[in-house]
């Protein structure tokens, strides 16, 4: 599925343009797909137009990862290189495409033609490897697609004359639940709680005890009814649907087909707290659904579901504009989120205060997940007690998950909460399972004695990544690519996670080429520790998961790879006086050191 | 009747609106800090002000002082914590104390010093920084910077003129300058603007006045941080 305007064009964008700084990520991401990188003469015009400084405009470009001031590719490729994708065989299918194209991965070809890059993981993990293509979505790729994609590069092929083969996003489940089961009656909710008005509904939303979907498990009642109370003038409701945890793509698939609902849970989230603006902040990585989305809403604007006067009550406005991320996991958390609403870097604020009493522009916000907004709905339409039906006392209701990786059926799946790790592993086919990440790279390892336990607040929580890994995986290659990840994606704001995660990188490399000692495994648990305790936001605290996780789980993974000497140099002495014996125009043996000085 | 909590079993009084950091300066408790500066809207992205609030890790300065709350601070734990977000400050720039200007007057030194950091432990980062010498009253030497933004806050809240930003993310997270050249000579910047004066390391120096106080009389030689306060406090006094 692709959009039917030519996807190089700048039609259907996002911006308002209306003069204020808060359009600024938004003005930026349609230069980027018209020339391809930020021009300093638009620099210059948006700094004049949005009375932004330059430098503040530049910290904004070079935060994001789609945003460039240097010339990219008329074709900007990015390859997904979660481990799921490198599983699925994406790092050899990069380097034909490299070696088709004639570029080195990660710079762009001297014609300008295109440029290839990787980039964390794009929410394709059922149907991987996958790459972006201008914004949009290439699935499920083979050798074949790739020679196909080099032939319509070397032609100039415009993107909307490609196959749409390509571009085809799958949505379909394989287990569905009481939510999936249900029917939505279009406006049902909404009418529901304009009848009984915001107090009962809470009372509904508080009996059902639905808790926030994104993983942190906030209860929903008491969000909105926190937001409602804030003295203010305004509120807002904003749709966190910048799903960024490597491996989750549920929402993806809950964007894609079940739109109508997720709008509907906002519109009754604005009916409760009273707002009259929305936001969807859409990954940009999710661009492909920008427009499908944008034309349910004006659907349900038709159908009086949106906009003014809903279903008919005089005083009940409310309307949704779509967002879009460009390349940030650090927008994931719902602070930074709406630092960029705002149209800035997307740096965590300091909390309190919470965005339920000074959120996007200073005013009360509810930033709720995407399947958080479509349960709500459903529980207004059902009633809590049919919520409660499945789950367990403290986790009611059912769990979507994204479950990618060894298993021969990938793919959305519904679970009651308290379903074990066995059961759900049974039923999507896994064997021989060595582990299981849960939560994304944020998320646990969990090893096979513990796969008894259950997804549950209680127990393990998780957002709804699921990746699994065989017993002929190499579990440290997805321990080195989730710390890689978060290297990349710190947003560099506090000193624990910007310098702790790159250290954490170069710690690990050691082990991974076999220089390591045991002092440096004390050393990246040290560190890890550090990491947890001090970091300014949910990011830094959990980027050292996956090697604490490791160590002390799979600590054998790590002691294989050690030297047996209790001091190591993290570099070959050796090599390094290479450049001395060049200048003294020595090569006799009293110029080098055995062993490389060890 | 005064609010009050509990900071290392010492009673310290605070009015509403006031953080655990203005409490402990108020009375005059030392919590070590880089990016906070009273002056200035809280930061918290230096996190060496980390305390325990009933066994949980906050910051300090942009945590609200509550009623009764238990805070420990110069712990074993926290100042063994402290010691390594120190070394990894260090490990990022490039600090060469016995050579840099600032030395004996730059905080994070007398900081590192007041939690017993002695000795560099991981392997250094030696990035690669230039340094802007391009104005004629101040020097810019990228290489000490901590990325603490009191130069941006200063300049942006208290000059009115945001010459400094943050540009960049992650470890590639830098200091840049606001001018068509990137130049601070290109700038608004003036020597006596309030963002020359509030640069807690040797990143913002003035020129022309290289080594005026000797070596062992400078500020954090007389006595220790945690008695003599932040260096941008003196600065002040000594510019008037």
């Amino acid at each position: 599925m692709i959009a039917d305007d030519a996807p190089q064009s700048t039609t259907h964008m996002t911006s308002t343009g209306d003069g204020s700084a808060h359009e600024l990520l938004q003005r930026l991401i349609e230069l980027q797909q018209t020339y391809h990188h930020i021009p300093w003469t638009e620099i210059e015009r948006l700094s004049r137009q949005l009375s932004l400084s330059q430098s503040h405009i530049v910290g904004v470009i070079e935060f994001y990862s789609f945003l460039h001031t240097t010339h990219q590719g008329e074709y900007e490729i990015f390859i997904s290189d979660n481990i799921t994708d490198q599983m699925q065989g994406s790092r050899l299918l990069a380097e034909l495409l490299a070696k088709g194209l004639g570029i080195e991965i990660g710079t762009t070809r001297a014609d300008k033609r295109v440029s290839l890059n990787y980039t964390s993981c794009i929410g394709m993990g059922d149907q991987g490897p996958a790459a972006l293509i201008n914004g949009y979505t290439l699935t499920a790729l083979t050798t074949e697609r790739i020679n196909q994609i080099i032939q319509r590069v070397d032609a100039s092929t415009p993107l909307d004359q490609w196959p749409r083969s390509l571009f085809e996003v799958s949505s379909k489940t394989r287990r569905k639940d009481i939510i999936l089961n249900s029917e939505y009656i279009p406006g049902a909710a909404i009418a529901a709680g304009l009848k009984n008005g915001p107090t009962s509904l809470l009372n509904q939303l508080e009996q059902s005890g639905l808790r926030g979907c994104g993983g942190a498990g906030f209860s929903t009642a008491s969000k909105w009814r926190f937001c409602a109370a804030a003295d203010a003038e305004k509120r807002f409701v904003v749709c966190n649907a910048d799903e960024g945890e490597p491996g989750t793509f549920k929402d993806r698939y809950l964007l894609q087909a079940h739109t109508d609902r997720l709008i509907e849970g906002m519109t009754l989230c604005a009916a409760v707290i009273g707002s009259s603006t929305g936001f969807i902040y859409l990954r940009g990585e999710y661009r492909y659904l920008l427009q499908p989305l944008n034309e349910i809403l004006e659907q349900r604007r038709k159908a009086g579901l949106l906009g003014q006067s809903i279903l008919g009550q005089a005083n009940f406005n409310f309307d949704i504009k779509i967002h879009l991320g460009a390349g940030a996991y650090i927008c994931g958390e719902e602070s930074a989120l709406i630092e960029s609403l705002e149209g800035k870097r997307g740096i965590p604020r300091s909390r309190p205060p919470f965005p339920v009493t000074q959120g996007y522009c200073g005013f009360p916000t509810v930033v709720n997940n995407v399947e958080t907004f479509c349960n709500a709905a459903m529980i207004a339409q059902r009633g809590p007690e049919w919520f409660r039906q499945v789950g367990t006392p403290a986790s009611p209701g059912t769990k979507l998950l994204s479950i990618s990786g060894d298993c021969e059926r990938p793919g959305i799946y519904e679970f009651p909460f308290g379903t074990s790790i066995r059961d759900i592993l049974h039923a999507c086919g896994a064997q021989q399972t060595l582990a299981v990440q849960i939560g994304g790279a944020a998320g646990r390892m969990i090893p096979a004695t513990e796969f008894n336990r259950t997804i549950a607040f209680e127990d393990i929580s998780t957002g709804g990544s699921f990746m699994i890994f065989n017993q002929n995986r190499e579990l440290l290659r997805a321990i080195e690519n989730f710390t890689h990840f978060f290297r990349h994606e710190s947003c560099g704001f506090c000193t624990p996670c910007r310098v702790g995660s790159s250290l954490l990188a170069k710690q690990l490399s050691k082990v991974m080429v076999g220089h390591a000692t045991a002092k440096d495994l004390d050393e990246m648990s040290i560190l890890g520790s550090l990491m947890q305790k001090t970091s300014h936001c949910g990011l830094g605290q959990t980027a050292a998961n996956p090697i604490l996780d490791g160590l002390g789980k799979f600590p054998s993974l790590f002691q294989s790879r050690l030297r047996a000497t209790s001091f190591e140099p993290a570099f070959d002495l050796d090599a390094s006086l290479e450049e001395a014996r060049l200048l003294t125009g020595r090569d006799d043996p009293d110029a080098h050191l055995e062993g490389g000085g060890v | 009747m005064t609010n009050s909590f509990e900071i290392d079993g010492i009673t310290v009084p605070f009015s509403n609106g006031q953080t655990i950091m203005d409490a402990a300066l108020t009375a005059g408790i030392y919590i070590p800090h880089l990016c906070h500066n009273p002056e200035f809207k809280p930061h918290g992205s230096c996190r060496l002000c980390t305390v325990l609030i009933n066994g949980r890790s906050v910051a300090a300065c942009t945590t609200p002082a509550g009623e009764g709350i238990v805070v420990e601070n110069e712990t074993h734990e926290l100042v063994t914590q402290r010691r390594l977000l120190l070394k990894l400050l260090f490990v990022e720039g490039n600090h060469t104390c016995p050579g840099c200007e600032k030395s004996g007057a730059c905080q994070l030194q007398a900081v590192a010093y007041h939690c017993g950091m002695l000795a560099p432990e991981f392997v250094h980062f030696y990035p690669k920084r230039s340094i802007d010498a391009s104005h004629p009253d101040t020097i810019i030497d990228f290489n000490r910077c901590i990325l603490c933004e009191l130069c941006v806050r200063a300049s942006r809240d208290s000059d009115k003129k945001a010459v400094f930003n943050i540009s960049g993310r992650g470890i590639q997270a830098h200091l840049t300058i606001d001018s068509p050249s990137g130049k601070l000579a290109d700038s608004a910047f003036n020597s006596s603007d309030k963002a020359a004066r509030v640069c807690p390391v040797g990143a913002i120096l003035p020129k022309h006045k290289g080594y005026n106080i000797p070596i062992g009389q400078r500020l954090y030689d007389q006595a220790p941080i945690s008695q003599v306060g932040d260096v941008a406090k003196h600065q002040e006094v000594a510019d008037e």
